[in-house]
């Protein structure tokens, strides 16, 4: 099917539920070294449903999918499976209780056949307990006839894309005969046509009986292909009930908590060019990118994941490396391929993983807001070690930063303080131009509302802000002019006026937008 | 290379911060173990503090702990460089055939010094611009540079070198008896790595570098270059090494240094060094250093030990040093595991910081 | 170390975008298959040539003297080729073919009249104890295999130092049946070969076409992904270490047949020829991919490439430095293609996909 069907019409439930759930978890809690990710969540699956899980990130989804698929083991809680209690001890387990999972990035072996990655650990086989690899072909074969994709069973998985990568997760699931189907974040990664590929894969699925588990953070996609809706928030169970009825509206506050989250967008005056990108490209990530950036204007770079903007970011800062085009700051050529040089040309950079890019996770929080002040906190090649608790202390009180001790690794703060000391990090060096790749992913509505405010601050200050987000609200509220990226390329510019949620989606998509086209959570 | 490796984020939060506390305990227990050490050598013989054997076992000491310095910043930065003990040889080796070829000592010092940064920036370029992991890349010049040092000497063995030199061996250090120059140049290459790693910007690259390389790249801490230059130090510090080895045996042939990469990594490590980098630092490895030594030389003053059955021990502290920490860690989710059991909470009581035993 | 490791999808996330599912059979997979060929190319490159220069290297005697003397090393590739899959490394086996090469040559040295089987038994036996110690901390201890067999080669080599003492096996104490068998022929190809190419047979019908084979690809091919997938990781890894260690102790008993006269010394520094071998032969280093039979032709090239030099004149000094700079360049040309493959994928898909 190409179309996606409205929520209205193929909303097969009516309020009660068909029948016995196939799988229900009860009261479920988990915490990691005290923190709680899950607090008392109750959960039911129900056969030929697709069940959307929704919430920000850090609400504990992720958590959630982890200990259906048996991964981690709840603290407290029941699960019960076609009606029966059990305890998931590992993956394997949740494999023959027939629950699969196909996680954002898929976990694939790159060295062995697609056939044998479906197959793995359970082969067909055959006298003397060979692996009958015939069997194995035809019958993976069988499965992508079905979803009606051309995957040679004979290749080995390196080199497939996301999607055919996920394609082979599912193959995995339909020979295991899975009667739960997670999938978590199918779509992040996907072309638009992929997406509705897959999409009609889930249909078909759901046809046959299985029950699937959805998560996404494009709510268009959410009400096109589920009938039942359960939002988390901070770890704890929001809504869980039929999707009928529901507006997108609803969802969005059931996630944040709140009506308004968003400031007022405060009007910056520009100044001169700091940043001037030219006709950059990086063969098969993004394509003749250019534009500018002034002093004192907030620029968002909106688009959707995988078109291509934190690459250019990553390029710009001298991460990457690209094949063509020139980067100046402040009226100079910008060396390619060094951090270091650009760091000393006043550009600061944010990075979207926190946890792998942002900080050093086991260092200390005074350590990982010193990293990249180094050289300017030593006396003859020293560093005097209260200059530098001083100079984390005196940061992180500007920021804000809730912190026990300066000395404690940075790993014991909550999300949204880790992000300051992120960001106190590269203010400490007074940049001209600060990047942020996502400011405010995965952390509470409370300190995403202060950093907000304090990367708008910095624009009044005459800070040039380069913004990549996928929060349309987040963008439209900081952003004086949007850029927008599609497959690689910037498709759009636009100004504050004519910059709305509408106008963004159309140009990131490339189609006109339907109303509901929301992008919601990070 | 471990067979596995990938704590879940919950597991590793608590890991990371027991891991500081554990290297202040390690630290710790290395003086006990230093004490006991000692206690032992005076317990076996009365010679065990004479001047010679202080001596001689400073000397033994000496060369492995210097080259022990410059393993640990490379270990602490994730990487390893098997390759010292070649690099040793070659140098030493081919000072003894130039030394034959009759050529003047000071181009002969220069000449090997040379080599040693020539082969350590192979490794570098090797692990850091070609991308190759360390491990294979070392292995690799191991055998090479071992291989060449093979062919530049042969057979031959050369033990003509200046006695202004070889007075290293017999000597100690401005006249003190029982402390080598070896020991000395140590003490204060020590000193100076000790401070550097703890107080200066490029100490905090290395560990920023060992714990999370791509962080450390995107707060603009040159990695590759910093690496770079960690090989090519080792490969200079051995090659200087390797010529004071030779002067202190007097002799320059094959063989020379053979399992000394095994004595320096076994040091480093039990000197509290994650060998996953990052963690570890100066104190532990003197610490390790001088109980490898008094241990040594505490053993071999026993009738019934000699330098071989000394290996094996070796070994075993190599092993140790990694597995008692290991063990501890097993022993404490052990216990958490029982408590959490013990407690009945309904849930399967297996935390994701006790999974490394479910595969078993 | 393992912050240098590769991740093994990085060419995947990088190319994620554009979505082209029908792919033809892929680059990476012909490329595979031309390393192992590329090999053989090689070695039948070298062979001419040498030839060319000196026509008596292609004489019977020459051939079987090569054959003979690539057996131990092809032999101990096996077992090593099993760990290395895994993303471990086994340092040890050049010490355990020496200590059991001692050990089981001294049987007939202390218990005159021994059969011969059981001297191959003690040999194996020997290898066993070993990669059982060596396994049990690697998988259940969970130390790195580096520490572990690097230390392991040196207490293994003290252990047989200390057995050994003063004495040696010399090869009058050994008897004519049990050197013999070092000489046996059968079709003009060695005994010792003809066993060894059936091993190597075995191990890659194994590593092919049985579950637990295809597992230790999966292990070293992500760690994190086969635990998802259920695989026993730690006993799949202990068996590859008991493996490796029973067929160094039998290429052990190989050795004494081949030397007769062992010392302490024997198989000193052996473990970096078969890893400069395996790795030649296309077993990537970090696991995931590779071949017994490539692991066993590198062996076969890197003994072709010494004898064709000595035949040359070059002095067999040269041997552990070629055996070394051949690692070397073997991981290099390796690194470099795969290099050259992501970013042609990356420079493809955006072609197909823009």
């Amino acid at each position: 099917m190409t179309s996606p069907p409205s929520p209205v019409t193929d909303a097969v439930t009516d309020d009660a539920p068909p029948g016995a759930p196939v799988l229900s978890l009860s009261h479920a809690s988990k915490a990691f070294a005290g923190v709680h990710a899950l607090q008392d969540v109750s959960l039911d699956l129900y056969a030929g449903e697709a069940h959307a899980l929704v919430g920000e990130n850090g609400a504990g989804k992720s958590t959630l999918v982890k200990i259906l698929g048996g991964v981690h083991q709840p603290d407290e809680g029941r699960l019960t499976i076609g009606g029966e209690d059990v305890l998931l001890h590992g993956p394997g387990d949740a494999a023959d209780r027939g629950i699969a999972v196909i996680y954002q990035e898929p976990t694939l072996f790159p060295d062995l056949s697609v056939a044998e990655n479906v197959f793995i650990g359970r082969q067909p086989l055959r006298a003397a307990r060979r692996i009958d690899s015939r069997a194995m072909d035809r019958e993976v074969e069988a499965v992508f006839e079905r979803l009606g994709v051309p995957i040679d069973p004979e290749r080995i998985a390196r080199g497939l894309s996301i999607a055919e990568q996920q394609l082979v997760e599912i193959a995995k699931a339909l020979t295991r005969q899975a009667r739960v189907l997670i999938m978590d974040e199918p779509t992040a990664a996907l072309s638009p046509v992929e997406a509705e590929r897959l999409f009609a894969v889930v249909e078909t699925l759901r046809g046959e009986g299985a029950a699937i588990v959805f998560i996404s953070h494009r709510l268009a996609e959410v009400f096109a292909i589920c009938q039942r809706v359960t939002v988390l928030r901070d770890g704890r169970l929001i809504i869980s009930r039929p999707l009928t009825g529901v507006t997108p509206d609803d969802l969005v506050r059931a996630m944040v908590g709140r009506d308004i989250v968003y400031g007022e967008h405060e009007v910056h005056q520009p100044g001169h060019t700091v940043l001037k990108v030219e006709r950059l490209t990086r063969e098969g990530v993004f394509l003749d990118i250019s534009f500018e950036v002034r002093a004192g204007e907030v620029v968002a770079l909106a688009g959707l994941v995988g078109a291509g903007r934190s690459e250019v970011a990553r390029a710009v800062f001298g991460i990457d490396r690209y094949d063509a085009g020139a980067v100046q700051v402040n009226g100079t050529a910008l060396r390619k391929g060094s951090p270091g040089a650009a760091m000393q040309a006043g550009i600061g950079f944010v990075p979207e993983d926190r946890r792998q890019q942002g900080l050093v996770m086991e260092e200390s929080t005074a350590r990982n807001i010193a990293l990249a002040s180094l050289h300017r906190l030593q006396r003859g090649g020293l560093i005097a070690p209260r200059a530098e608790l001083r100079f984390a202390a005196e940061w992180a009180k500007r920021l804000q930063v809730r912190y026990g001790r300066i000395t404690n690794p940075v790993s014991s703060l909550s999300g949204g303080n880790q992000q300051k000391v992120v960001l106190a990090k590269w203010l400490a060096r007074r940049p001209s131009l600060l990047i942020v790749d996502e400011p405010t992913r995965g952390i509470d509505v409370g300190t995403k509302a202060e950093v907000h405010r304090l990367i708008s601050s910095l624009a009044t200050e005459g800070v040039a802000v380069l913004v990549i987000s996928s929060e349309l609200p987040e963008v439209l509220t900081l952003a004086d002019r949007v850029l927008v990226m599609r497959e690689g390329r910037l498709t759009e510019a636009l100004s504050r006026e004519q910059a709305t949620e509408q106008s963004i989606v159309a140009a990131a998509t490339g189609q006109p937008a339907p109303t509901a086209q929301t992008e919601a959570g990070s | 290379m471990a067979a596995d490796s990938s704590p879940s984020p919950g597991g590793r939060i608590t890991l990371a911060t027991g891991n500081w506390r554990g290297l202040l305990r390690w630290d710790s227990a290395l003086v006990v173990a230093l004490a006991a050490v000692f206690v032992l050598g005076i317990s076996i013989s009365p010679q065990f503090t004479s001047s010679y054997n202080l001596f001689t076992t400073s000397t033994n000491i000496g060369d492995l702990a210097i080259i022990a310095l410059p393993m640990t910043l490379i270990v602490i930065t994730g990487e390893i460089d098997l390759s010292v003990a070649s690099i040793l040889a070659l140098s030493a080796e081919l000072m003894g055939d130039l030394w034959l070829h009759h050529w003047a000592m000071p181009l002969i010092i220069v000449l090997c010094l040379a080599m040693g940064v020539v082969a350590g920036a192979i490794n570098g370029f090797l692990v850091t611009r070609v991308g190759l992991p360390s491990l294979a890349v070392t292995i690799g010049t191991l055998t090479l540079y071992r291989g060449l040092a093979n062919v530049v000497l042969g057979p031959l063995s050369v033990s003509n070198f200046p006695g202004s030199l070889t007075s290293v061996g017999i000597n100690g250090f401005l006249g003190i008896p029982s402390i080598s120059w070896s020991l000395a140049i140590f003490a204060l290459l020590a000193i100076a790595t000790g401070v550097m790693l703890k107080l200066s910007p490029l100490g905090r690259s290395l560990y920023a570098i060992g714990l999370n390389q791509e962080a450390a790249f995107h707060a603009g801490i040159r990695v590759k270059r910093i690496k770079l230059s960690l090989f090519v130090l080792s490969g200079f510090i051995c090659a200087a090494v390797g010529m004071l080895y030779a002067f202190e045996l007097s002799s320059a042939a094959e063989n020379i240094g053979i399992g000394f990469e095994l004595q320096v990594v076994t040091i480093v490590l039990l000197g509290g060094v994650s060998i996953f980098g990052g963690r570890g630092g100066i104190l532990g490895v003197v610490l390790a250093a001088l109980i490898y030594a008094l241990l040594r030389s505490a053993l071999l003053l026993t009738s019934s030990f000699n330098e071989n059955d000394f290996q094996v021990v070796s070994g075993g502290l190599l092993i140790l040093s990694v597995l008692v920490p290991n063990l501890a860690e097993f022993g404490r989710r052990g216990r958490e595991l029982m408590t959490r059991r013990g407690r009945g909470t309904g849930g399967t009581g297996a935390s994701p910081a006790a999974e490394p035993t479910a595969d078993v | 170390m393992s912050t240098a490791a590769p991740k093994p999808m990085n060419a995947v996330s990088d190319a994620s975008k554009a979505g082209t599912l029908a792919n033809p059979r892929s680059l990476v997979d012909l490329v595979l298959r031309a390393r192992t060929f590329g090999i053989l190319v090689i070695l039948a490159l070298f062979v001419l040539v040498t030839y060319l220069i000196q026509p008596s290297f292609l004489s019977g005697s020459n051939i079987r003297f090569v054959l003979a003397d690539t057996v131990i090393y092809a032999l101990v590739a096996i077992g090593e080729t099993f760990v290395v899959l895994t993303r471990n490394v086994d340092l040890s086996v050049g010490s355990v073919v020496g200590l059991s090469a001692y050990v089981s040559a001294d049987m007939f040295q202390a218990h005159p009249g021994t059969s011969t089987v059981v001297v191959f038994l003690v040999g194996i036996g020997v290898g066993l104890a070993c990669g059982l110690v060596t396994g049990a901390i690697t998988a259940v201890g969970r130390v790195p295999s580096l520490v572990v067999t690097l230390a392991m080669l040196y207490i293994i080599r003290g252990v047989d130092t200390i057995i050994v003492g003063s004495g040696q096996v010399v090869a009058n104490s050994l008897p004519n049946s049990f050197i013999n068998i070092f000489h046996a022929t059968v079709l003009g190809i060695p005994d010792l070969a003809w066993i060894t190419a059936i091993l190597v047979g075995i191990a890659a019908y194994h590593l092919r076409w049985y579950r637990s084979g295809r597992e230790l690809y999966a292990i070293g091919s992500d760690p994190a992904a086969a635990r998802l997938a259920g695989i026993p990781i730690a006993r799949r890894v202990f068996f590859t270490f008991v493996l490796s260690g029973m067929i160094a102790g039998l290429a052990g008993v190989f050795w004494s047949t081949q030397y007769n006269t062992i010392d302490a010394t024997a198989a000193n520094g052996l473990e970096l020829q078969i890893i400069a071998a395996v790795v030649v032969g296309g077993v990537a280093i970090f696991g995931g991919s590779g071949s017994v039979i490539g692991a066993a032709l590198g062996a076969l090239l890197l003994q072709t490439i010494n004898v064709a030099l000595n035949v040359l004149g070059v002095p067999s000094l040269w041997t552990e430095a070629i055996a070394g700079f051949l690692l070397i360049l073997a991981i290099t040309l390796d690194r470099g293609i795969q290099l050259r493959l992501a970013v042609a994928l990356r420079k493809r898909r955006s072609h197909l996909g823009g």
